[in-house]
């Protein structure tokens, strides 16, 4: 007890020395002044102290799980357990469902419109999934396909006035067509290079949509791009939102049964291998080229589509809203959800993208917590919100294989 | 005798250096069809190597990879790609177990049958009946092969929470169901106690008679080495050091001081 | 042929080389001991900067003039950086030791997140004008056009700073300790190295470095701000991978081409697409050669 005291004491003072210059003190050397807050000495003080106990017990907690999952005990906590009931997640997920339909029957445009943002998210954590959470290809540089698709739809709409279901399939072709082109030479790459030459496209794209006038109108962006239509019907912007949304519902549930049906195929199964062991799954035959780049372009396939529903809803797009902070965030929805697992990428996308809305008053605060969660997710619960469930199959000539996971 | 019967893999000469470190010096070496043959020696010797070479993971500085499929023609496995060699038939299992830790018992397994199948992403997607078939046939074979190996009350478990010779197992399951002529197995009875050791030389003897297929292996366990194989291959300091029968090996000086200092258990 | 302008470019570029290898060095020295990217080097770097701000603020406000400043601002800079990147090392990496590769990676990408906005948010979003603390000489005069005694300062201090990193890396016992942990950890640890604490020195020697790269840069262009860090961190991390990542001569390397690749790209072209070129080499380099110029392939046990 007193050593653990002790030890709380020098990691307080520590952290109130450590912020001491940052949080103490602040300069204005525009206008030549000092200003000294030493109440926040007190609270750094007193933060370190109690942080510092709940640190400790969480590392030992940690310790003590994974002591006993060694040894097989099942330490899932009984949500834990629940969760991993396959149907019960299939009901889960049809609740979702009707609540989603409904949705927009209840709550008012700007809800609406800010659950388009929250399902579009959703879309582009289950393509990137496809890559990262199945096939194990950490991909930092995801949202330049989104910005494919999006710039697709917008210089086709404004300079060929091309309508968006024309453009939907197009922005998604080219969003492929730019995975295999990208995706090609870099495949033998292991994975922290494959991480940073992801990270280096990503930047590429967002500067060259930056300086190519001619082609992107650079940093001022393409406004005026047109909504989806319906038989040429003249919508209001609150109808116009919640066709929207109906059809990002639609974009969902296709993306959602074309991932489950990927997950447990051949091709799906070679991908999990490709991510477990590279070289075993090589040397069962998987040609480790073919694999990585299919898994690649098809995550680019869906960022591209959602693109063009992201520039058709927001109606003007510019390079700054295609940032390597997008692709991290894109990449926490899919490793903080549960890597490979379609209900925790929808969970961690309604997570990351609503509760900074809801909690509003806490804005200021909003990356911050957003940073601080990674690290802790990954050290305490590295797994994701939900864990990802194998299919159970049927063999010996019985029926076809049973429900599948979320 | 054993010439008569048709010669499945020949390797003729193999040489493999790493930078300046000759680890597979000249070897041959050849497996014919209905055999058992093991590739012995003191650790270091570069027998995992020397399988690394064949099955595609390194390419060799200079020899021949010849593999003979019955009925084909001769294919060269120099420099070839590792997934193509088990496309070609041989497969391998590794010295320190790689199962896909993430994936249950029979996905393993079904793993294997990847490359005898063929259904790819727009079929997947749209799940048409030949897909399913496909699929429903991976799993009955994939099945089957575990009941084989004694597996089958695993069969939904993760593969990471297997006993460790029941992993092993499962890696030959998993070799197997690549549909090979001819099997490498990496120093399969590692770690494995004596009842697991006689239950698995019943396995390898299944799988040479049963499957008609060709073995090879790299093993340290001598009794299960002049117990099943012949003919016996010994290697040391990268180099091959005698070939025979079990009797001719046993009785071999070379061998006898390779392995001294060694734990023989003949 | 323009010899002075060309002249100008060569040690601008050599100037900012310097500084990209300095940052560039954290990065590959970390990698190369656990072979993780440290995403918040870069933040290390800007928080070196902001506290010599500080100090010098605080100084200039209370009456001390001119070079007592700029050793006073960065000798405490580079305390607090060291301070940050222990505490960095401790808090966000050391329990993932042993994790599959992917979590220190996005574990780094949150703390960098996570200090860009508590200095955002301790300090201010805007930027901040620091003073200039370089001295001129004047017998820098009559080149001044070529090169200024900022540059002047900034290549001394680098070199100087380099020669004692390859010192300590070559010559004391700590050094060789740190050489054996980065070659074979496990065996290292077998022989009595106490390897938590060689990677603690490893960070924290990268930490003073960037603080260095930190306050020279502060002072040589006049602003800080709490972004800084991510660019100059993804470039100076792309120094790191060109000259190959785990190499010390190869971090110099890699940030002296970066920085002529920029300076002489903006003198001779257009400044506009400068930031491009750096990622285009990134990309280009690992493609062709993932190791880096000078780097080592590790082989892969099978």
């Amino acid at each position: 007890m007193l050593r653990e005291f002790k030890q709380s004491l020098l990691i307080a003072l520590w952290f109130v020395f450590l912020t001491f210059p940052l949080m103490v003190v602040r300069v204005n050397t525009i206008e030549n002044v000092v200003v000294w807050r030493w109440a926040n000495i007190l609270w750094v003080a007193i933060g370190a102290f109690v942080l510092s106990y709940c640190w400790r017990y969480m590392l030992a907690r940690r310790q003590r799980q994974s002591k006993k999952a060694e040894e097989g005990i099942d330490t899932r906590g009984p949500l834990q357990a629940a969760l991993d009931n396959v149907q019960l997640r299939n009901r889960a997920m049809a609740v979702l469902l009707a609540l989603a339909v409904i949705f927009p029957l209840v709550f008012d445009t700007y809800q609406t419109s800010i659950m388009v943002t929250a399902l579009i998210f959703v879309v582009l954590g289950l393509g990137l999934n496809i890559g990262v959470g199945l096939a194990g290809l950490l991909d930092l540089g995801y949202v330049a396909f989104f910005g494919v698709g999006a710039y697709t739809y917008a210089i086709l709409n404004a300079n060929f006035d091309l309508g968006f279901w024309i453009v939907l399939p197009i922005g998604g072709v080219l969003g492929c067509l730019f995975g295999v082109v990208l995706g090609f030479p870099i495949l033998r790459l292991r994975g922290d290079y494959l991480a940073i030459v992801t990270l280096g496209f990503g930047m590429i794209f967002k500067v060259v949509m930056e300086n190519w006038e001619t082609l992107s109108r650079g940093p001022s962006g393409i406004a005026n791009i047109d909504r989806p239509g319906l038989f040429g019907l003249e919508m209001t912007l609150a109808q116009s939102t919640v066709y929207i949304y109906y059809i990002m519902i639609a974009l969902v549930i296709l993306t959602i049964i074309v991932t489950n049906r990927l997950k447990n195929s051949r091709v799906g199964r070679a991908w999990i291998a490709l991510r477990e062991d590279e070289i075993a799954c090589v040397a069962m035959g998987i040609d480790m080229a073919r694999t990585k780049l299919s898994a690649y372009a098809l995550g680019a396939f869906w960022a591209g589509m959602v693109g063009v529903l992201f520039a058709a809803k927001t109606t003007f797009i510019n390079p700054a809203g295609f940032t390597f902070m997008q692709s991290a965030i894109i990449l926490s929805i899919v490793v903080l959800g549960g890597m490979g697992s379609i209900l925790g990428v929808i969970l961690g996308a309604f997570i990351l993208v609503l509760l900074p809305e809801y909690l509003r008053a806490f804005s200021e605060y909003r990356m911050l917590v957003f940073g601080a969660a990674m690290t802790l997710m990954m050290i305490f619960r590295p797994q994701g919100l939900i864990s990802n469930l194998r299919q159970i199959y049927q063999y010996k000539g019985s029926k076809d294989s049973t429900a599948h996971d979320g | 005798m054993t010439d008569k019967k048709h010669k499945l893999l020949e390797v003729k000469g193999l040489t493999m250096d790493f930078g300046g470190l000759r680890a597979v010096d000249s070897v041959s070496l050849a497996v014919h069809e209905g055999e058992i043959a093991a590739l012995i020696g003191p650790n270091g010797a570069g027998k995992t190597t020397f399988f690394n070479c064949i099955t595609g993971i390194y390419t060799p500085t200079s020899g021949d990879i010849l593999l003979h499929p019955k009925g084909l023609s001769t294919r060269r496995l120099n420099g070839l790609k590792p997934n193509k060699v088990t496309e070609m038939g041989l497969a391998r299992t590794f010295q320190n177990v790689r199962l896909f830790p993430g994936m249950t018992v029979l996905e393993n397994v079904m793993i294997g049958r990847h490359c005898r199948t063929h259904s790819g992403i727009f079929r997947s997607i749209i799940r048409n009946r030949s897909v399913r078939e496909e699929e429903q046939e991976t799993v009955e074979s994939s099945y089957r092969l575990l009941e084989k190996v004694g597996l089958e009350k695993f069969v939904n478990e993760f593969a990471r929470n297997l006993p460790y010779g029941a992993q092993r197992r499962l890696e030959i399951a998993r070799a197997l169901a690549t549909d090979p002529f001819l099997l490498l197995l990496d120093e399969p009875a590692a770690g494995m106690n004596p009842y697991e050791t006689s239950e698995l030389d019943q396995l390898i003897s299944r799988i040479s008679e049963e499957e008609q297929i060709a073995i090879l292996l790299i093993e340290h366990d001598m009794k299960l080495v002049m117990k099943i194989s012949n003919p016996i291959y010994v290697m040391e300091y990268g180099k091959k050091i005698a070939q025979g029968s079990p009797l001719e090996i046993r009785d071999n000086p070379k061998v006898i001081e390779a392995y001294l200092g060694e734990e023989v258990d003949a | 042929m323009d010899i002075e302008y060309f002249l100008e470019l060569f040690f601008s570029g050599l100037t900012r080389g310097s500084i990209y290898a300095l940052i560039a060095l954290g990065y590959t020295m970390v990698y190369g001991i656990i072979q993780l990217i440290n995403f918040a080097h870069g933040e290390i770097y800007m928080i070196g900067a902001f506290v010599a701000l500080i100090v010098a603020g605080v100084c200039t406000i209370y009456g001390l003039s001119g070079f007592a400043i700029l050793i006073l601002a960065a000798a405490i800079a580079i305390i607090y950086a060291a301070a940050y990147g222990y505490t960095l090392e401790k808090i966000a990496y050391r329990p993932l030791r042993g994790s599959p590769r992917l979590s220190p990676l996005i574990s780094a990408i949150g703390m960098s997140i996570f200090l860009q906005n508590y200095v955002l948010l301790a300090q201010t979003p805007d930027y901040l004008p620091f003073p200039r603390l370089i001295p001129s000489f004047a017998f820098m005069d009559p080149v001044a056009h070529i090169i200024g005694s900022a540059e002047l300062v900034i290549l001394i201090t680098t070199l100087v700073t380099m020669v004692l990193l390859t010192l300590l890396i070559k010559k004391t016992r700590v050094g060789k300790a740190m050489r054996a942990t980065q070659q074979d950890l496990s065996m290292a640890r077998l022989v009595g190295v106490n390897v938590d604490r060689v990677i603690s020195l490893t960070f924290v020697i990268g930490s003073v470095l960037a603080a260095i790269g930190g306050v020279l840069v502060a002072s040589y262009i006049g602003q800080v701000n709490f972004y800084i860090g991510f660019l100059a961190g993804v470039k100076a991390f792309t120094a790191a991978v060109l000259g190959g990542i785990g190499s010390i001569p190869g971090a110099v390397l890699g940030g002296l081409i970066i920085g002529w690749s920029e300076s002489f790209a903006a003198g001779y072209f257009s400044s506009d697409y400068e930031d491009i070129l750096t990622f285009v080499l990134l990309v280009v380099i690992l493609i062709v050669r993932p190791a880096g110029i000078l780097g080592k392939v590790r082989k892969q046990k099978v």
